[in-house]
């Protein structure tokens, strides 16, 4: 379960200051903010533009590149599934449908409680799929029932 | 008793840790405690057997015992049948190095991994590391690069490119800074070989890159890691701080002249990062959009900037071509693809993982023999080697020797050496549409056919599998592979139709079935 800060203007100007020195600072800026948050606040994009004096629709360009950084609050636990041919070859396609047909859980869909569920495409688990990543943790051979258990707040590992 | 410890083995690799490694390390330790029996674990990476994760192994006079796989509530039992000695269990498979799957192995480049305790430089020195950068320290920029030349190296990130060749470009180019980007963005489905090197043997590809850096002349460099490895990215962390403790790395490489900064940077969940210029954009801080070439990144790469940009692969086999010699080197292999390939066995399969071996070892061997066919239990029907934008093979093409001219020459592709085994129940035409629906989620846009091409693509395949006048679209379907392969900037949108194509020529009656509706997505 990850513990986000509220989103504060004070503390994300501390965090860009820190990594400003940085060659092609960008990247590890956002990933700081969204460690720190859980998210990017549209809010930090004039900052980081003008402490790496770039524009604000590069920074806002690149933050809607990448599919890690979300500009919107993120539930406590997201749950990454791997659905790349790998794990396609191990059945995670029916862990998607079961997910949606047992638990009402729709994959890349809304919240469920306090968690979300969301396509990752290759965990390097390919000989243990179907994988998935939990707050930084990885579970190989994973079933729909072991996912909807999580997102009820179960640990990633017993 | 003041015996020492007995030096236990549980390895902290993530596909290991996946299936319940950590639980296993705390139940040894604690029926240690509980036993009073003095015992070391020490958290070694994954000797490759994924299949027997956890695998534990015990330190005895006679060799390392391995045990697996092992789950924490057969931690007891372990310790009532003596396994600290090496005593007889279910669970024991023997001596590791006499492991039927080890000794068929040439490991070069995995030599250490699952060996050595990952961060101990002490380990890493006792196990052949440094060798090959003391050695690069007595030769001249241009005699490390003939020696890289010489031994025939090839880009391991799957272009298959001269290493070099690359390296003599960046050598020759006159600049007052350049730099060494090592290319972590392991992003291709069935392939681990660069998370398992770095969460079981970092230093490697760290002194593979501080040879680099000495040879061209660079003072700085990265590795761009996918955010999708954070096992790996905090393990490489702690490796570049104390590489840098021990003189690898830093202002003086091993007391020498050289000066070489590392830092390690993480990707952002995109794909066409593994591009090599598009991964220069993003370690400049941009949108990853693929850059046109020329100019070679060799001569104007990241910020503009002479840069080699090797795979993790390529890095790390260069301090064992240093240490032995490129000519040790070459003599492993086949043809025009010299020295091992860290095969990596995934998907539908029994014994899948990680296996290095000289090129020429056939795909049958390597899914037969080594992996023991599928895990379901069900025939073999496709293989896909090289990742999403590489070919399906029938379980009647497994002859193929692994190497990058057989490969090409039956309009497949090595790739990064993942090879992922499918049962009878594919749908070759499901994969066909998710290879376009993948590069239309992962393409960086700049060019017209991948952009475009790769929607039109999941249509077409959309109207295939409904029914709709197939004749008429299967043209199309070709027609649009054919213009997405000639015409896009770059192996994203123009190798697309290479799974698309093969998926279609090998299993074409499963173009022809009937009609089904789409599943609700």
């Amino acid at each position: 379960m990850a513990e986000y800060s509220a989103w504060s203007e004070d503390s994300a100007r501390l965090i860009i200051a820190g990594l400003v020195h940085l060659e092609g600072a960008t990247l590890p800026i956002l990933h700081a903010l969204q460690d720190e948050f859980g998210y990017v606040d549209p809010e930090a994009v004039p900052l980081i533009a003008e402490a790496l004096n770039l524009s604000r629709a590069e920074i806002h360009g690149a933050i809607s590149f990448y599919h890690d950084f979300k500009t919107t609050p993120q539930p406590a636990r997201t749950i990454k599934l791997c659905r790349a041919e790998a794990c396609q070859a191990l059945g995670c396609e029916s862990v998607v449908v079961e997910l949606a047909r047992t638990h009402g859980i729709a994959v890349d869909g809304d919240q469920v409680g306090d968690a979300r569920v969301e396509t990752v495409y290759c965990l390097g688990n390919c000989a243990l799929g179907p994988s998935a990543l939990v707050d930084g943790e990885l579970i190989g051979r994973v079933d729909a029932a072991r996912i909807a258990g999580l997102c009820k707040h179960g640990r990633a590992h017993s | 008793m003041s015996a020492a410890p007995v030096r236990i083995f549980v390895p902290i690799d993530a596909a290991a840790l996946s299936v319940g490694a950590e639980a296993v390390a705390q139940a040894i330790a604690s029926e240690a405690a509980a036993r009073g029996l003095a015992v070391e674990i020490v958290r070694n990476g994954s000797r490759g057997m994924l299949w027997l994760e956890p695998l534990v192994e015990v330190e005895t006079a006679e060799g390392r015992i391995a045990y697996g796989p092992v789950a924490a509530r057969d931690v007891p039992s372990l310790f009532d049948a003596g396994f600290a000695s090496g005593g007889a269990h279910p669970l024991r498979l023997g001596k590791t190095e006499e492991l039927d799957w080890m000794k068929r192995q040439q490991r070069l480049t995995f030599e250490r991994v699952g060996v050595i305790d990952p961060l101990s430089i002490s380990d890493y020195r006792a196990h052949g590391g440094f060798k090959g950068l003391e050695k690069a320290l007595a030769l001249t920029g241009g005699e490390i690069v003939e020696a890289v030349k010489a031994s025939g190296l090839r880009g391991r990130g799957g272009a298959g490119f001269p290493t070099g060749i690359k390296w003599k470009t960046v050598h020759d180019a006159k600049a007052e800074q350049k730099y060494i980007v090592c290319n972590a963005d392991e992003g291709d489905s069935g392939t681990f070989a660069d998370r398992m090197l770095f969460e079981g043997d970092p230093y490697l590809t760290i002194e593979g890159m501080a040879i680099a850096a000495i040879a061209v002349g660079a003072t700085r460099g990265y590795i761009y890691l996918r955010s999708e490895y954070p096992h790996a990215h905090r393990m490489l962390q702690r490796a570049i701080l104390k590489a840098e403790a021990a003189g690898m790395i830093g202002a003086s490489v091993m007391g020498s002249s050289h000066a070489f900064h590392l830092e390690v940077r993480l990707g952002a969940g995109a794909y066409i990062c593994g591009e090599e210029t598009s991964l220069l954009e993003s370690l400049e801080g941009k949108r990853a959009i693929v850059r046109a070439k020329p100019p070679l990144p060799a001569l104007q790469g990241l910020f503009g900037k002479p840069t080699i940009v090797n795979n993790v692969l390529s890095f790390a086999a260069v301090p064992w071509i240093l240490d032995h010699g490129a000519r040790a080197y070459a003599d492993y292999g086949m043809g025009r693809s010299r020295g091992t390939l860290p095969v990596q066995l995934g998907g539908n399969v029994k014994r899948g993982g990680l296996i290095e071996l000289a090129f020429g070892i056939t795909l049958r061997e390597i899914i037969e023999d080594m992996g023991g066919g599928t895990l379901s239990g069900r025939p073999i029907r496709a293989v896909q080697v090289g990742g999403p934008l590489g070919a399906y093979l029938t379980a009647g093409q497994l002859d193929v020797q692994m190497d990058y001219e057989a490969l090409a020459a039956m309009r497949a592709m090595l790739g990064h050496g993942g090879i992922v085994v499918f049962d009878d129940s594919v749908d070759m035409a499901r994969q066909a549409r998710f290879a376009f629906e993948f590069c239309a989620k992962e393409s960086c846009g700049k060019c017209t056919p991948c952009r475009i091409g790769a929607t039109r693509g999941v249509e077409v395949m959309d109207r295939i599998i409904t029914g709709t006048e197939r004749p008429k679209n299967i043209a199309v379907l070709r027609d649009l592979s054919k213009l997405m392969t000639d015409a896009s900037l770059c192996a994203m949108g123009g190798l697309t139709p290479m799974p698309v194509l093969s998926a279609l020529n090998h299993f074409p009656e499963d173009f022809d079935r009937p009609p089904l509706p789409l599943a609700a997505e």
